[in-house]
């Protein structure tokens, strides 16, 4: 999930990393008494979480407070990458000698959390990398051992910055490398890291995601940033139809019945589990089928959660018919879906036999399953029919394209 | 021989009382498997299908030394510590089945294990079963599933997926082809063993003649892969199925698993598709087709001996 540039300098600030006086404007008014409390030169920068801001002109500068709100009219209306700002930030414009780049992420490879370094800040840190390699560090670092400043020198260090300029990004870096740790981050980055006319250094952006795991750990953290629980800090906001997957999910704890996305064709897909969901999702679009959604349903769930996810995607508009799918599965019941897609049917005044374009589901307790299936006269296959071909048996019932 | 378990391979299930735990132990112990002990702190005296309960791991390695191996079922907030409590009483393979565990976590378990030459599969996998031999872990489900889905033979298969792990045994039974060992090795961003740190054990492994895998969106483990095939000139054919394609237009969006998401282009499965090719690797557009390659490739191999 990831942070807006404010919400990302309001956790720098609070593990000791310098940012710039600033606030948030939703009107031009606002924007405006920002301007003249800084009292002087501002930046004025639109609150989005996608990237590339800066090329759609929602950045701006402002030498007065008239200007400042001039400029927010200006940032306000722009939409970068389709998404809407939250807010306008107002910071003060620094005068800039030079700019670094600081990151820590994790390493997947190396299964250890590394420092990135760069004397060449302010640009794409992945052009620096392809074209001048000496300038960006790589230093990884324990989990185990305790974090010391040994590992932000070097990071440091290795692209030949000494003197005070070393001894003042150190504990910076050090600082980052912390607030990566203990607030579970998957990924905390300065660009630019400035180094201001005065010798000083400020975190000019900032850019922080966290990882979903920990949402529970750090609950208090984001109280504190004012982050909704309901917030999933995706690519893009949540639908009405993906908030009610989650609620309908959330709402009995056996088993998973959930993490619905809404995409807008006519097929409806109950279908799992993880890596199920993923392969049957291709194999409709690869048959030139149309998802309405994407879903999935593991660890045996309730009749009951199944029911609701059944009559929730049989309710969204433009939903044809819906194809239940799933690998071979030996931990979740075929009888106990096959129950809960006819009750959701039921409920959403379907006729099974009619709605259900096919049941793919093979597994444990598959007789019971298909013999529920068979009385009310629904199209059911086992492992003997591919999850491919069985995602096209529901494309072609719908009338699409077919194989 | 199978690789990593067998016949012969004792160990242990922590969290032993929690519903999900009792099912996992029925269903290996059907299958054979040897569960010397259990553990739920508090707990110690009962027992679970005739596996004692114990409230230490010590308390187990004490009685009879330290088993071969853990399966992990403790929810997420207390894996940690079980992890540790494995590695530091001497077990060397850890199955952890726990999901939503935080990646710093499961750094801190990998770089234990990395330090006292221990195994870590998982965490968030089904476990890993040598057909016919013996299973630890929820893979296949209860043992008559678990047979239908699996049969001994030659194949060694690794997934990203548990679920698709049996899916994937399933098709290669139905079409003749056994399998060696099958490795449901996690869904998280960060896990205890990849496709490229078990290939070594299949390359060693004188029962397994090809590998399938399933892979997904998401990481660099395939092209890890990729760069252990062509560097190693592994003996091995290497067939993979990439699921999640339709991810490639969705960047920033997380499906399936924890550590399945397209950020930069090394995440696409078009760009891990290209590196897996350029080392040889086939890949399938469908499960179906994977028997069909591992013949085709098992026949175009020289013949040696």
């Amino acid at each position: 999930m990831r942070f807006y540039e404010y919400e990302s300098k309001a956790l720098f600030a609070r593990h000791g990393l310098p940012t710039g006086a600033g606030s948030l404007a939703q009107t031009a008014e606002q924007a405006r008494a920002a301007a003249a409390q800084i009292g002087g030169p501002v930046v004025v920068k639109s609150q989005v979480l996608s990237g590339g801001r800066m090329k759609a002109g929602a950045v701006q500068f402002a030498d007065t407070p008239e200007a400042a709100a001039r400029q927010f009219e200006a940032v306000w209306p722009i939409r970068v990458n389709g998404e809407q700002p939250r807010a306008v930030l107002v910071e003060a414009k620094s005068a800039v000698a030079h700019e670094f780049f600081a990151s820590v992420t994790w390493d997947g490879r190396r299964k250890l959390p590394v420092l990135l370094f760069s004397d060449m800040g302010g640009i794409d840190i992945e052009e620096v990398a392809a074209q001048h390699p000496a300038h960006l560090s790589r230093t990884h670092f324990s989990t185990l051992l305790p974090l010391t400043e040994r590992s932000a020198k070097e990071a440091v260090a290795a692209v030949g910055i000494s003197g005070g300029d070393l001894n003042r990004l150190t504990p910076i870096v050090l600082r980052l490398a912390q607030l990566f740790l203990d607030c579970d981050l998957t990924l905390a980055e300065i660009n630019p890291l400035a180094k201001l006319a005065d010798g000083s250094f400020l975190a000019l952006d900032g850019h922080v995601e966290m990882e979903a795991e920990a949402r529970g750990a750090q609950q208090a953290l984001l109280a504190e940033l004012g982050i909704g629980e309901d917030e999933t800090r995706q690519a893009r906001p949540p639908t009405d139809f993906e908030r009610e997957g989650a609620r309908l999910n959330a709402a009995d704890h056996r088993g998973v019945a959930g993490n619905v996305v809404e995409f807008d064709g006519d097929l409806g897909l109950v279908i799992g589990a993880g890596g199920g969901s993923l392969t049957l999702f291709d194999a409709v679009r690869r048959h030139g089928g149309r998802p309405a959604n994407y879903c999935e349903i593991g660890g045996n769930p309730s009749v009951r959660k199944t029911r609701n996810l059944t009559r929730l995607i049989l309710g969204k508009p433009g939903v044809g018919k819906i194809a239940v799918m799933m690998n071979v599965v030996s931990n979740t019941r075929v009888d106990i879906v096959a129950r809960g897609v006819i009750l959701g049917c039921l409920d959403a005044g379907r006729d099974p036999a009619e709605a259900i374009a096919i049941f793919r589901i093979p597994g444990s307790w598959e007789e019971e399953g298909f013999r529920i299936l068979e009385k009310y006269g629904v199209e059911f296959c086992d492992r003997s029919v591919s999850m491919f071909e069985a995602a096209g048996r529901a494309v072609a019932k719908l009338g699409g394209a077919g194989a | 021989m199978s690789i990593l378990i067998s016949r012969d391979t004792t160990f242990i299930v922590q969290g032993i009382t929690g519903r999900e735990a009792v099912n996992l132990v029925r269903e290996n112990l059907d299958y054979g498997a040897r569960i010397v002990g259990g553990v739920t702190p508090g707990r110690a005296g009962r027992e679970i299908y005739g596996v004692p309960v114990h409230d230490c791991v010590r308390d187990i390695c004490q009685q009879r030394g330290a088993p071969d191996g853990s399966v992990v079922c403790v929810p997420p907030r207390f894996t940690r510590d079980a992890v540790f409590e494995a590695i530091e009483n001497g077990i060397r393979l850890i199955v952890i089945v726990t999901e939503n565990i935080p990646r710093r976590q499961v750094a801190q378990m990998v770089e234990l294990a990395a330090l006292r030459g221990a195994r870590i599969i998982g965490p968030n996998c089904l476990g890993l079963i040598a057909p016919g031999e013996a299973k630890m872990g929820g893979i296949g489900g209860p043992a008559a599933n678990t047979r239908q889905a699996y049969r001994k033979g030659s194949i060694g298969v690794m997934s990203r997926s548990g679920g698709m792990t049996t899916e994937i045994a399933s098709t290669l039974s139905a079409a003749g082809l056994g399998q060696s060992t099958c490795i449901s090795i996690g869904g998280d961003a960060i896990v205890g063993s990849t496709y490229a740190e078990l290939m070594p054990l299949f390359e060693a492994d004188a029962q397994t003649e090809a590998i399938a895998i399933y892979s997904e969106p998401g990481g660099r483990m395939e092209a890890e892969l990729a760069a252990w095939v062509s560097e190693q000139k592994s003996r091995l054919p290497v067939v993979a199925f990439m699921a999640g394609r339709f991810m490639d237009e969705m960047r920033g969006m997380r499906f399936g698993h924890a550590g399945t998401i397209v950020e930069g282009v090394e995440d696409t499965t078009a760009q891990k598709i290209r590196r897996m090719e350029a080392a040889g690797i086939s890949v399938a557009e469908r499960i179906e087709e994977i028997p069909d390659l591992l013949r085709r490739r098992l026949a175009e191999r020289p013949t040696e001996k």
